[in-house]
């Protein structure tokens, strides 16, 4: 299999006239139609929607050839997770509980991507509610690596990374609430964004943690990243956390030139747990990046490695407000038998249901960390240590231009072979929850494989709403090295 | 040993905005169910809050004519429990940092100063309503109406400085006149969209420290406050003379059977595991917008019963209860007085004739009275009055008529010839009629037997169906009976 096509490229098929927007819709959706049943990608297949947007783009652009000119992503497949909500297409979150719920109105950042011309194939699989860092958590059965189908292609947006990983469709949209988007595209072999918090609107987006969600693209390079971002980013009047700053005209910043840009190593958090084949890569990496003119600088970051727990207090407390509303009064699954019974008993067997373990278990958690006589100790400590976090990273900040590490400290590991181990799953994220913790942006990009040819992430964090940091030095990383153009078979 | 009550207050109002407090839903009331309702009030997946400008004015302007100091930042924190009216499963209020704190309300009664702390004054939103009866199959389900869900509210929590079942209805009542002054709250308890709830414990006379309180709910008028405070209170003091101890509990009013019955003990108390809002960012409130909000206050009720009294010369009395009793009576009453140019009288009317009318017809509202009898019509009654063309007798009728009919008073005056008399012929004809009638009276005024003069007053008042200008029957009746004797 040759390298699919970038967004960019069919993006300017379409907009010149070269190809119709329905053809590249179409082989789009064979593609899924032959690809995903071994791979479990895909939780809903939106063929008619996608079509009807592609048609509507053919016929605007009969009418008048220039009428696509501004549409950056006009005739783009993309693929997004079964937790951004659709209107009239059932949105699942992968979970029993809302298995059969259709929500009455787009996610914000639907309506921007089909206002710019993108069409939606399909509501991708992924961990139930966005929990978990194997994709396994699906209520529905867990997604395939397309490297390996007998591996995770990580999580929790494993659906949309296999999606484009595989070439099914060129970008996808994914959520990271602790590396949730930068794992999976790690584990894939493809290029993962998490924006600063507040650059994206989260409204639409069914909240795990709403002080750490962010929604973010998956591509194959750096550029189409950009692209995505570009259309995603910007305040919105219904969500109150983003920032109200211009539009970044991210595309512009990916000049290949990093020359004279500082790149900050913090050494002392590779012992932990790093797996040999990943360090060999990831500083074969930092190699690439010194030969591109950057400087390698060492920055410390103290606090860094209390970032799992602190991970693990605020986000389960977050969670278990969250998701109090999925009670079975109003909407989504309640519990057979219980229409009828107590209100209690409708409640508890709703939930029990309706949720699976891994959820039920960051449920009860949270509720625990935020309770009366624990509250100060858990969930106040953990606040002030994630400030002490964003702390050490202002101050390398000071001294870097950016911060490398390795995305995940390990390459896709077998399906089941953790599930029963939910502390060595959550060490997974020891590398990626900082940037959700700080609010800062990061991405991960292909660096190579392991000798079992299965796909190694490189993790760039930048400084808050400085996404174009990290792009450019991607993008330039991407040029040198040929990564990002191997696909699976 | 004797026991005093120590009360303190937790009042939610509503507040006035078009619009719910974190969407763009109406607030009006009365809607058919689950019509003003969005993905925000719905709790719906993925919809987030985005807060209310005018929400944060009304609770800045409640807070000011509280006393209270604004805080340049305060949060939103939630309030988590299930219940099916709660569409998230938590409620958006503040907790550790509320909009506005430490105010205070004075006012006097009986001659003495009370005043009341106010510790707190924060916004939240308030629940959808669970409806238990009215269908077919309401013996086992029940239905909610999302309307009310997040219409905006401020909670507002007093210091336990309250001392008597009195003074607390006093303070309330006075707490609702500055609410429907500044314009944040339309006072109205039966529609729910002012309530309030009271922590009530007793002590020993003289004692520093509290004892343990119990939480009323369910206190819907001042004077269902007043009797549930009372009884409570006597609870209490009964439970403690006999050597036994008032258990921390939450109570509730039955209105019908005149008691507070225990709803949940301490023990079964929700922990709402409350936490910053993150949805939210926190609530900054510069100086500017504070001193803006300041200057734009109106007279509050406290000052303009003061004038009332000082510059109308109304009784205190008088000035209060036009001020207190009813949301909106004051504004009416100072139209009608400000249109006729004689306050007096329009007080007078306002409190003898209007008040009357409506406890008769039952309205319960001044926007209702005014849609039956607009200000203007009223002062032209009034001025009938003042410049002599009517007589008092004959202004409640003409009140009467024109409450029922809308017809303005000079034409009721003019059809049904109820003009004063004023003219000293016609009065004297009808006195000396009178006089002849009545010998044995005027016998008994001559023997002096003054008292009389006043029956013989009313007598002629009757002769000429109440139309004849008095003062002038009196100077006449006066003139007649001195002038033969
Ligand atoms: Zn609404």
């Amino acid at each position: 299999m040759s390298a699919p096509d970038t967004a960019a490229t069919l993006r300017d098929a379409v907009v010149s006239g070269a190809r119709s927007a329905e053809e590249v819709c179409r082989e789009a959706l064979d593609r899924l139609e032959r690809l995903d049943p071994a791979l479990h990608a895909f939780n809903t297949v939106t063929a008619e929607r996608a079509l009807a947007g592609a048609r509507d783009l053919d016929r605007r652009r009969a009418a008048s050839p220039r009428a696509l000119d501004s549409l950056p992503l006009a005739g783009v497949p993309v693929a997004v997770k079964d937790n951004l909500c659709t209107r009239g297409v059932r949105t699942t979150a992968s979970s029993r509980i809302l298995e059969h719920y259709v929500p009455p109105y787009d996610a914000t950042i639907v309506t921007r991507l089909e206002g710019a011309g993108a069409l939606i194939v399909g509501k991708t699989n992924c961990d139930e509610f966005a929990m978990g860092s194997s994709n396994e958590n699906s209520a529905f059965g867990p997604v395939h690596n397309p490297w390996d189908r007998t591996r995770t292609p990580g999580g929790s947006s494993g659906g949309s990374a296999a999606a484009v990983a595989a070439g099914i469709t060129p970008v996808a949209i994914g959520s990271d609430t602790g590396g949730s988007i930068r794992q999976p595209a790690a584990l894939c072999g493809i290029t993962g964004l998490k924006p600063s918090y507040g650059r994206v609107s989260r409204y639409g987006l069914i909240a795990f943690a709403s002080s750490l969600d962010q929604i973010g693209p998956f591509a194959r390079t750096a550029a189409d990243a950009a692209r995505l971002l570009d259309v995603m980013a910007g305040e919105d009047p219904r969500d109150a956390t983003t920032a109200a700053l211009p539009a970044p005209a991210l595309q512009g910043a990916l000049t290949g030139d990093v020359r004279g840009m500082r790149i900050g190593v913090p050494r002392r958090l590779l012992d932990q747990g790093l797996d040999p084949e990943v360090r060999e890569a990831f500083l074969a990496a930092l190699d690439v990046l010194r030969g591109r003119g950057t400087t390698l600088v060492d920055v410390e970051l103290p606090r860094a490695r209390y970032a799992i727990p602190v991970y693990y207090l605020v986000a389960t407390a977050e969670a278990s407000s969250n998701l109090a509303r999925y009670d079975g009064v109003r909407y989504g699954f309640r519990a057979p038998g219980t229409s009828d019974t107590d209100l209690r008993t409708m409640y508890c067997r709703t939930r029990d249901l309706g949720f699976g373990p891994e959820v039920k278990r960051r449920i009860i958690l949270g509720t625990y960390v935020l309770s009366a006589g624990y509250y100060d100790a858990y969930y106040l400590k953990a606040q002030q240590v994630r400030t002490l976090i964003r702390q050490d990273y202002d101050d390398a900040f000071t001294r870097t231009d950016v911060v490398a590490l390795p995305t995940s400290p390990v390459p896709a590991f077998r399906l089941g072979e953790r599930v029963d181990d939910p502390l060595q799953m959550y060490l997974n994220d020891v590398f990626t929850v900082s940037a959700n913790l700080t609010g800062l942006p990061a991405i991960s990009v292909p660096c190579g494989f392991t000798r079992g040819r299965l796909p190694i992430g490189l993790q760039l964090t930048g400084p808050g709403f400085d996404e174009a940091a990290i792009l450019r030095v991607a993008d330039a990383y991407e040029r040198e090295t040929g990564w990002w153009k191997e696909v699976p078979e | 040993m004797s026991y005093e009550p120590v009360i303190g207050l937790e009042i939610h109002a509503q507040l006035l905005t078009r619009s719910k407090i974190f969407c763009g839903c109406s607030t009006a009331f009365g809607a058919p169910p689950n019509t003003h309702v969005c993905p925000v009030c719905l709790g719906l997946p993925g919809a987030l809050p985005v807060l209310n400008r005018q929400a944060v004015d009304f609770a800045i302007r409640t807070g000011l004519a509280l006393g209270c100091r604004i805080q340049s930042r305060s949060i939103f924190a939630r309030k988590n429990y299930f219940y099916p009216d709660l569409p998230k499963g938590y409620q958006i209020s503040q907790y550790e940092l509320p909009v506005a704190v430490d105010g205070a309300l004075e006012w006097t009664s009986d001659g003495q100063t009370r005043r009341v702390g106010i510790t707190r004054v924060h916004m939240e939103e308030d629940a959808g309503k669970s409806l238990h009866e009215g269908f077919a199959d309401a013996a086992r389900r029940s239905y909610v109406d999302f309307n009310r869900s997040g219409v905006p509210l401020v909670e507002i929590v007093t210091e336990p400085d309250l001392r008597s079942a009195a003074d607390a209805a006093d303070f309330f009542e006075r707490l609702r006149a500055i609410l429907v002054r500044i314009g944040v709250n339309d006072g109205n308890m039966e529609e729910g969209s002012l309530r309030c709830d009271a922590n009530v414990s007793v002590r020993p006379a003289g004692a520093t420290t509290l004892g343990t309180k119990a939480e009323v709910k369910n206190l819907n008028s001042f004077r269902f406050l007043q009797k549930a405070l009372e009884y409570e209170i006597a609870r209490q003091t009964e439970l403690l003379e006999e050597g036994g101890t008032v258990t921390q509990e939450t109570r509730l009013w039955d209105a019908a059977a005149g008691v507070t019955v225990s709803m949940r003990s301490k023990e079964e108390a929700h922990d709402y595991r409350y936490f910053p809002e993150p949805d939210l960012p926190p609530l900054v409130i510069d100086d500017a917008r504070v001193e803006a909000t300041r200057a734009a206050l109106p007279e509050l009720p406290a000052a303009r019963e003061a004038r009332y009294v000082a510059e109308f010369g109304l009784p205190k009395t008088d000035a209060a209860t036009l001020v207190l009793r009813m949301p909106g009576l004051d504004d009416y009453f100072e139209a009608t007085a400000q249109a006729s140019g004689n306050p007096r009288e329009a007080a007078n009317t306002v409190l003898g004739l209007v008040r009357a009318r409506m406890n008769d017809e039952g309205i319960g509202s001044v926007d209702a009275l005014r849609a039956k009898l607009p200000e203007a019509r009223l002062a032209e009654l009034i001025g009938l009055v003042t410049r002599g063309e009517i007589s008092r007798p004959v202004a409640k009728d003409v009140f009467d008529r024109m409450f029922a009919s809308g017809e303005p008073a000079a034409a009721i005056v003019a059809r049904e010839g109820l003009a004063q008399i004023d003219d000293e012929a016609a009065i004297t004809a009808v006195i000396a009629r009178v006089l002849a009638e009545q010998e044995d009276a005027v016998a008994q005024y001559r023997g002096g037997r003054t008292a009389t003069f006043g029956f013989l007053v009313g007598q002629v008042m009757r002769a000429t169906g109440g139309k004849a200008n008095p003062k002038r029957v009196n100077a006449l009746l006066r003139q007649a009976l001195e002038a033969e004797s």
